[in-house]
C-alpha cells in the first residue's frame, strides 16, 4: 500500500483544510493579533496590552464591559436553572415507554427551536407589549393582572425576561438530548433496580439521573458556549443598544457596537478585537473546565 | 413487572404537563399566525379568536408584498443555505474519508485541528473576517456568507462523518481496489452512498442555524440585493413597528418556510439529534 502514490490524501483533505483555515482559524488568530495593535495619526502600530488596559481600566470601557459580562453570567445562570431542569423533566416524562402521542409532543415542543431569533424576539415583544395587551388580559383570566408589568421595558426585569424567552426557544435541545440518553439506558439496569424496590421517581433520581450526567454535561457546555456569544435575540428584541439603559447588554451586543459602530460612534476594530479576545478566553476557560474536570469525573458512570 | 412502573394517575399527570408545555411552546406562533389575517381593529379587540367574518383581512400581506422584497430575500436564503450545505457535505465528507481511511503522519493532529472549531464559535473572529472580506471585495456578496457558513459547519461535519465512515467495511473497499478502482471512485461510488443517512443528519443540523443566522448577514451582506430572509424580516419589521398588520404578516411569512422545512425534515432532525447523543 505504501508504494501507491498518496496525492489523493492531499486532494481529499485540501478543500476542507483550506476553507477552514482561511475563513475560521486565520481570522480567529488575526483577531487575537489585532487586539494588540492600535490605530492613531501615525497609522497602525503595535500597542501591546494597551487595549486590554483600556478595556479593564478606563471606566468608559470597563463599566460596559463588566455590565455585559455580569449580564451574560446571569443569562447563563437562568438557562442552567430553568432550561436544563425543564428539559430533563420533559424528557423524563416523554421517555415513559407507554406514553401515547410522544412523537407528537416531541415535535411540537421542538418547534420554537427551529424559529429564528428575529421571529422569536418580535413575537414575544408583541405579546408582552402593553399596547397590544395579550399578556395582561391573559393574566387577568387567572386573576393575576396586578402582576403585569412591561417586562421588556423595565431595567430590573428585561434581562431575565429575555433569558426566559431564550429558554422557551431552546428547551427542545436539552429535552431531545436527555430523551435520547434516557432511551439508551439498558432495560436490565432498570429491572435490577425494580427488584431492589426502586420505582418511579426514586428510580429516576437513583439510577437514571447518574447515568444521564454526561449528557447534562454536554448540554451545559453547549449552553455556555451558546450564551457567551449570544447576540441575535437581544438585537432583535431590544436593538443594538440593548435597552433599557444597557440592562440587557451581552458580550455579543457589546462587541457588535464596538467593532461595527452604531449611530454616531465609529467602529473600532482594535477594541472590538480586544472584546472578542476576552470572549475567546472566557469560552476557552469554560470548555477546558468541562473537558478536564467534569468529563473525567463523569466517565465513571459510563458503561 | 411493568405495572409497578406505570399507573393511570401518573399517565394523566404526564399528559397534563406535556399538554401545558405544548400550549406554551405553540401559543406565540399561533397568536402571530392567527392575527396576521385580521383587521387592525380585530387584532386589538379580540386577539385570541380565529379570523372569521368581519375580522378577516389580508391588508397586512398586501402591504408586505408591496414594500418588502420578500421573494428576493427568500431566494438569497435558499442560495446561501443550499450552497453552504453542499460544500460542507462535499468537503467534510472528503476530509472525513481521508482521516478515517488512510494512515499518514499527522493524521491525529489534523483531526484535532479540524475539531477545534466544534467548540470555538466562528463569531469570535468576525473582526478579521470582515476586514478580509472588505480586502477581497466580497462584502455584500452571497459568496462571503457561503464561505463563512462552510467554514463554520466543517468541523462538526468532519467529526460526525468520520465516525460513520470508520464503520464502512474494509472488505468492500479492498474489493474495489482489487477491481482497479481509483481511490476517488472508491470514495464517490462505494463510500458516499453508504454514509448517505449520516450526511442527511449533518445537513439537517446545519440547515437551521444557517437559515436563521442574523449576525453574519448583518455584518457581511446587509445590502438590499444580498439580504437573507432573516435579516430582511428584521429590517422590514423594524421599519413598520407601528403597522401591526404588516408586522404580523411579515412575521408569518418568515415563520412559514421554517415550519414547512421542519415538517419535511423533523423526523430526520430528531433522529439525528437522538442518535448523535447516544454516541
Amino acid at each position: 500500500m505504501a508504494s501507491r502514490p498518496r496525492t489523493h490524501i492531499v486532494v481529499f483533505l485540501a478543500p476542507a483544510v483550506i476553507v477552514y483555515t482561511a475563513v475560521m482559524i486565520w481570522p480567529l488568530f488575526n483577531t487575537l493579533l489585532l487586539a494588540l495593535y492600535t490605530t492613531d495619526e501615525a497609522g497602525r502600530h503595535f500597542a501591546g496590552l494597551k487595549n486590554f488596559r483600556t478595556l479593564l481600566g478606563d471606566p468608559n470601557w470597563s463599566r460596559p464591559f463588566w455590565n455585559a459580562l455580569g449580564n451574560n453570567i446571569w443569562f447563563f445562570v437562568v438557562h442552567m436553572l430553568v432550561q436544563n431542569p425543564l428539559g430533563v423533566l420533559l424528557a423524563a416524562i416523554l421517555s415513559h415507554p407507554r406514553l401515547r402521542f410522544a412523537a407528537l409532543y416531541r415535535s411540537a415542543i421542538f418547534i420554537p427551536t427551529v424559529l429564528s431569533f428575529v421571529i422569536v424576539g418580535f413575537a414575544w415583544k408583541l405579546i408582552l407589549s402593553p399596547i397590544w395587551g395579550i399578556a395582561p388580559s391573559m393574566l387577568d383570566m387567572v386573576g393575576l393582572k396586578s402582576l403585569f408589568a412591561p417586562w421588556l421595558g423595565k431595567e430590573e426585569y428585561a434581562l431575565t425576561t429575555l433569558a426566559l424567552i431564550s429558554v422557551w426557544q431552546f428547551v427542545g435541545i436539552p429535552m431531545m438530548l436527555i430523551y435520547a440518553a434516557l432511551l439508551s439506558i439498558p432495560e436490565e439496569i432498570l429491572e435490577a433496580g425494580e427488584i431492589d424496590g426502586l420505582t418511579g421517581w426514586q428510580a429516576f433520581w437513583k439510577i437514571k439521573l447518574p447515568l444521564i450526567l454526561p449528557s447534562i454535561g454536554i448540554i451545559s457546555i453547549l449552553t455556555f458556549v451558546g450564551n457567551f456569544n449570544a447576540f441575535d435575540l437581544i438585537y432583535s428584541a431590544q436593538g443594538a443598544l440593548a435597552g433599557p439603559n444597557f440592562s440587557t447588554d451581552l458580550l455579543g451586543t457589546f462587541l457588535y457596537r464596538t467593532f461595527f459602530g452604531f449611530q454616531l460612534q465609529l467602529g473600532d476594530p482594535h477594541m472590538g478585537s480586544a472584546i472578542a479576545t476576552a470572549m475567546f478566553v472566557i469560552i476557552l476557560i469554560g470548555v477546558c473546565l468541562y473537558l478536564f474536570a467534569i468529563q473525567t469525573r463523569m466517565r465513571r458512570y459510563q458503561f | 413487572m411493568n405495572r409497578a412502573r406505570h399507573n393511570p394517575l401518573n399517565s394523566a399527570a404526564s399528559h397534563a404537563v406535556l399538554i401545558l408545555y405544548t400550549i406554551i411552546a405553540l401559543f406565540p406562533v399561533f397568536v402571530i399566525l392567527v392575527n396576521s389575517f385580521k383587521t387592525r381593529r380585530a387584532i386589538f379587540s379580540e386577539p385570541l379568536t380565529l379570523p372569521t367574518g368581519d375580522a378577516f383581512s389580508l391588508i397586512g400581506y398586501q402591504t408586505v408584498m408591496k414594500q418588502g422584497d420578500f421573494f428576493l430575500y427568500f431566494q438569497n436564503s435558499v442560495i446561501v443555505t443550499v450552497a453552504s450545505l453542499f460544500f460542507i457535505l462535499l468537503f467534510g465528507a472528503m476530509a472525513a474519508f481521508a482521516l478515517s481511511e488512510y494512515r499518514f503522519r499527522g493524521n491525529m493532529l489534523m483531526g484535532l485541528y479540524l475539531a477545534l472549531g466544534i467548540m470555538i464559535p466562528i463569531r469570535i473572529g468576525t473582526v478579521a473576517i470582515l476586514q478580509m472580506m472588505v480586502a477581497s471585495g466580497l462584502v455584500n456578496t452571497l459568496t462571503a456568507l457561503i464561505l463563512v457558513y462552510t467554514a463554520q459547519g466543517l468541523p462538526l461535519a468532519v467529526f460526525i462523518l468520520s465516525e460513520f465512515m470508520r464503520q464502512v467495511s474494509d472488505d468492500l473497499k479492498n474489493a474495489g481496489r482489487i477491481d482497479g478502482m481509483s481511490e476517488y471512485s472508491i470514495f464517490f461510488k462505494l463510500v458516499l452512498p453508504l454514509v448517505r443517512p449520516s450526511m442527511a443528519t449533518v445537513a439537517v443540523f446545519n440547515m437551521i442555524p444557517i437559515w436563521n443566522d442574523l449576525w453574519f448577514p448583518l455584518i457581511l451582506a446587509s445590502g438590499e440585493k444580498t439580504k437573507t430572509l432573516t435579516l430582511g424580516s428584521q429590517v422590514f419589521i423594524g421599519q413598520f413597528v407601528t403597522d401591526w398588520n404588516a408586522v404580523l404578516s411579515a412575521l408569518s411569512l418568515a415563520i412559514l418556510p421554517v415550519l414547512v422545512l421542519y415538517t419535511i425534515f423533523s423526523r430526520q432532525l430528531i433522529r439525528g439529534i437522538t442518535s448523535g447523543a447516544v454516541k
